[in-house]
């Protein structure tokens, strides 16, 4: 039967018209084999401009159309939908991009026009040879998975939950709670950060749709959209949670110390230990890097020994568990830059040159000073304090290009707790620029300045060294132009914020993309802020930029919903684009099973078979097989030489 | 005067991340040479040799494939296939005496329109004054 292609050709205003001659496109278009009606339109994506092609349709009684536009990721769906009004296959509707791909690159209206014309003829030669193909539908698993248990994790896992949907939310450290639970008090309230985050805490372990699974990482994810399976690593505690009474009784005889990450370092942990009082799940954890400690190859059993009600055991083993979800929330969250980097602040080699989570711990109540501010190196109130931000953000010559986007707001804050302390001391802030966008946030920076008389010194330090006990900070202020020398008896930096670690090797076993700085890629920075690439799997908090408790919690909820509008479907819509075998060539080699990364091809019958639903349609096989024996439908090689000669034809 | 030779180059790009490069060139409204044809393929491990060989046959005075980083592919290891089984491909021609010049990978991320408009800069710019391509060609109505 003859063909009858359809072909409309987009102006998108002067966006293509502007460097493509659309009407000759379109001439020369009619002239191809098998085209039926060829048109240009000011904007095919507008109403009349869908109807246009609905009706040509219908009129012309059209079995494929072409639409050369825009690129196949803005309007293709718009296009298909369009014929399927029209009543025929979504499929038989191809986009020729003559504007991301054209237009907008070329100057040269001819070689411009040139291209345009190769492109949709490339296109009508592919849409002439695609099959009709109805969407494959797949069950779905109606249960989430949260990874990482900070304060967006926690947001995203109650959402489900509350919305009727189980969750099993993992976190690798004993606690959840993530940096939040660190903090002293939040930016610009100045609420308390654990008295606002506790009682969400105590929510997650209480929800019978909540699975809480701390202490344990994701170790494989396989699957896809509504039907992922997960492993999950669970390592051994060696406490049994059920049994312990928190009666505290083992860290008073444990002879190991190392540094306690809760306090940053500032303080000293035992090998079995809780986190920090208000931990959930609330039970201890023997922690197998330290116990025993690496000269000793028996643990000593002294907490068993005290341990009256028997939970500790030392033969947990790790255990991996299986579970089956539909959806995923990467909330991983971020770590502070890493000291080591930032030898010129003397970060690391001095005591009282601090970071912000330690003097975050400073300020605590629950921290190491109980809430006094008092020097690491003498105990000593200090009288003069510097703080400096952009340590390792905004630096693209030897740190990160980027802004850490929280830490003005905070280090105002960190100063204006610090005269809250010390009621005689100065708070001097050393800044690029502030950047304080944000609900009550300018007016928090100029209360730090009009109330409790911060300085603020715009410019960088060049050095930082210790001279007669105390922290001499050489810098210039920028505005006055003069060189500034401060005699300080504490420093402490605004460290960049960085993906937390481990986040890399996680986005590689999720398949998830990272953006130049290794946090997670989102689908689209404007439109898709809180989808991932990957189908199915969505991301929450600081593991996709840094950002602060607000907007960490917005994007936790908006994960939550996105989720919500797939564990709430019955089933879902898988592309028919996959692989297909012809059984008269293929000759059960098995190369095609051999390559398959998605195992979705098997051994049958002395041939092969693909299945549909693990199928992805990526054509590594097709390009495997020596006799074209298997081939994607509709990016056919047959379809792909067509398309071949229309790119170099004329 | 004589016009200058324009190379004609069929580019195959997989969706997820090398045509996402060259939109977001687009976007970016950088410019580059107007002589590469995209072809828009899943993924850079679903181009056939044959799909080399053919557009050299057809009269393409080059060909450039374009895919995710290794690592990154968005089908998990489609591309580690493709640099294995093209490099042999780039051999091949090599072998049977076509320029180097004429055969390129590349590896262009979708937020790396920079680099997309580099490779096609850096390709045509190789191949101008490597005139047409005859070696592999095969004459129509032949």
């Amino acid at each position: 039967m003859k063909k009858r292609t359809g072909i409309f050709i987009c102006h998108c205003g002067i966006n293509i018209a502007g460097t493509v001659d659309v009407k000759s496109v379109a001439a020369e278009m009619a002239k191809e084999p098998g085209v039926a009606h060829s048109v240009d339109y000011v904007y095919m994506c507008s109403d009349p401009g869908q109807n246009m092609i609905e009706q040509a349709i219908k009129d012309k009684k059209l079995d494929s159309v072409v639409v050369a536009c825009c690129s196949p990721n803005l309007h293709e769906t718009t296009f298909r939908n369009a014929a399927k009004r029209a009543g025929i296959n979504s499929f038989k509707c191809e986009i020729a991009n003559i504007r991301e791909q054209c237009s907008w690159v070329h100057k040269d209206k001819g070689k411009a026009t040139h291209k345009a014309a190769h492109l949709t003829k490339s296109a009508v030669k592919k849409v002439q040879k695609n099959e009709s193909l109805e969407p494959i539908s797949v069950p779905v698993t109606r249960k989430a998975l949260v990874i990482g248990g900070g304060i967006s994790g926690i947001q995203s896992a109650l959402d489900l939950a509350g919305a009727g949907y189980k969750v099993i939310l993992v976190e690798r450290s004993p606690s959840i709670g993530g940096h939040m639970s660190q903090l002293s008090e939040t930016f610009p309230t100045l609420d308390c950060s654990q008295c606002i985050l506790t009682p969400k805490m105590v929510e997650v372990s209480r929800h019978p749709n909540i699975k809480l699974m701390t202490y344990s990482e994701v170790q494989e994810v396989t699957g896809y959209v509504g039907n992922f399976k997960v492993k999950i690593l669970k390592k051994p505690t060696y406490v049994d949670p059920a049994k312990c009474n928190l009666c505290d009784e083992c860290t008073k005889v444990c002879p190991i110390v190392v540094p306690n990450e809760f306090d940053v370092g500032l303080t000293g942990r035992r090998a079995i230990y809780i986190p920090f009082p208000q931990a959930i799940p609330a039970s201890y954890t023997l922690d197998d890097k330290n116990c025993p400690d690496p000269f000793t190859t028996i643990a000593c059993g002294k907490c068993a020994d005290v341990c009256k009600v028997k939970a500790i055991n030392y033969d947990m083993k790790p255990e991996i568990i299986e579970e089956e979800v539909g959806a995923i929330i990467v909330a991983t969250g971020f770590d502070l830059y890493d000291k080591e980097n930032m030898a010129e602040y003397g970060y690391g080699k001095y005591a009282d040159v601090l970071d912000g989570l330690q003097f975050e711990r400073l300020c605590s109540a629950s921290g190491p000073t109980q809430g006094k501010i008092l020097r690491p190196s003498d105990h000593k109130e200090p009288k003069e304090v510097v703080f400096i931000q952009c340590s390792g953000s905004r630096d693209p010559e030897l740190h990160c290009a980027y802004c850490s986007k929280i830490c003005c707001m905070y280090t105002a804050k960190h100063a204006m707790l610090y005269k809250h302390h010390v009621h005689d001391g100065q708070a001097y802030i050393f800044y690029i620029d502030v950047r304080s966008g944000g609900k009550g946030y300018e007016e928090f920076v100029q209360r730090a300045v009009e109330e409790d008389g911060v300085i603020y010194l715009r410019g960088k330090v060049s050095k930082i060294f210790e001279e007669n006990g105390k922290i001499k900070v050489w810098g210039v202020d920028t505005l006055s132009g003069k060189p500034i020398e401060i005699d300080a008896d504490m420093v402490v930096l605004a460290q960049a914020m960085r993906p937390s670690n481990g986040a890399q090797e996680l986005a590689k076993k999720l398949k998830l993309g990272t953006d130049k700085d290794g946090f997670l890629a989102e689908a689209h920075p404007k439109l898709r802020p809180v989808e991932s690439v990957t189908s199915g799997m969505f991301l929450a908090g600081a593991a996709q930029a840094p950002k602060d408790i607000p907007e960490a919690v917005a994007q936790a909820s908006g994960a939550a919903s996105k989720a919500i509008g797939i564990l709430s479907q019955e089933r879902l819509y898988h592309s028919p684009t996959v692989a297909k075998v012809l059984k008269n060539l293929c000759t059960g080699c098995g190369m095609c099973v051999a390559v398959c990364p998605y195992d979705a091809i098997a051994f049958k019958d002395g041939k092969v078979e693909v299945n549909e639903v693990l199928c992805e349609g990526c054509g590594t096989c097709s390009a495997t097989c020596l006799r074209a024996a298997i081939q994607v439908k509709n990016l056919t090689q047959n379809q792909v030489q067509e398309m071949i000669l229309a790119c170099l034809g004329g | 005067m004589t016009e200058e030779f324009e190379p004609k180059i069929v580019a195959f790009l997989c969706k997820w991340c090398s045509s996402a490069g060259s939109d977001l060139a687009g976007v970016s409204r950088m410019e580059y040479p107007a002589n590469v044809i995209p072809i828009q393929v899943m993924c850079s491990g679903s181009v056939s040799p044959l799909y080399i060989f053919e557009a050299f046959n057809r009269g393409a005075d080059g060909v450039l494939v374009s895919g995710c980083h290794p690592g990154d592919c968005h089908y998990i290891k489609g591309n580690m296939y493709a640099r294995r089984k093209l490099l042999l491909v780039k051999k091949l021609l090599e072998h049977v005496g076509l320029e180097p010049q004429r055969f390129r990978m590349s590896w262009v991320s979708a937020a790396e329109g920079q680099k997309y408009t580099q490779v096609i800069k850096e390709l045509v710019k190789e191949l101008k004054p490597l005139g047409p391509q005859t070696k592999l060609r095969r004459e129509r109505n032949g």
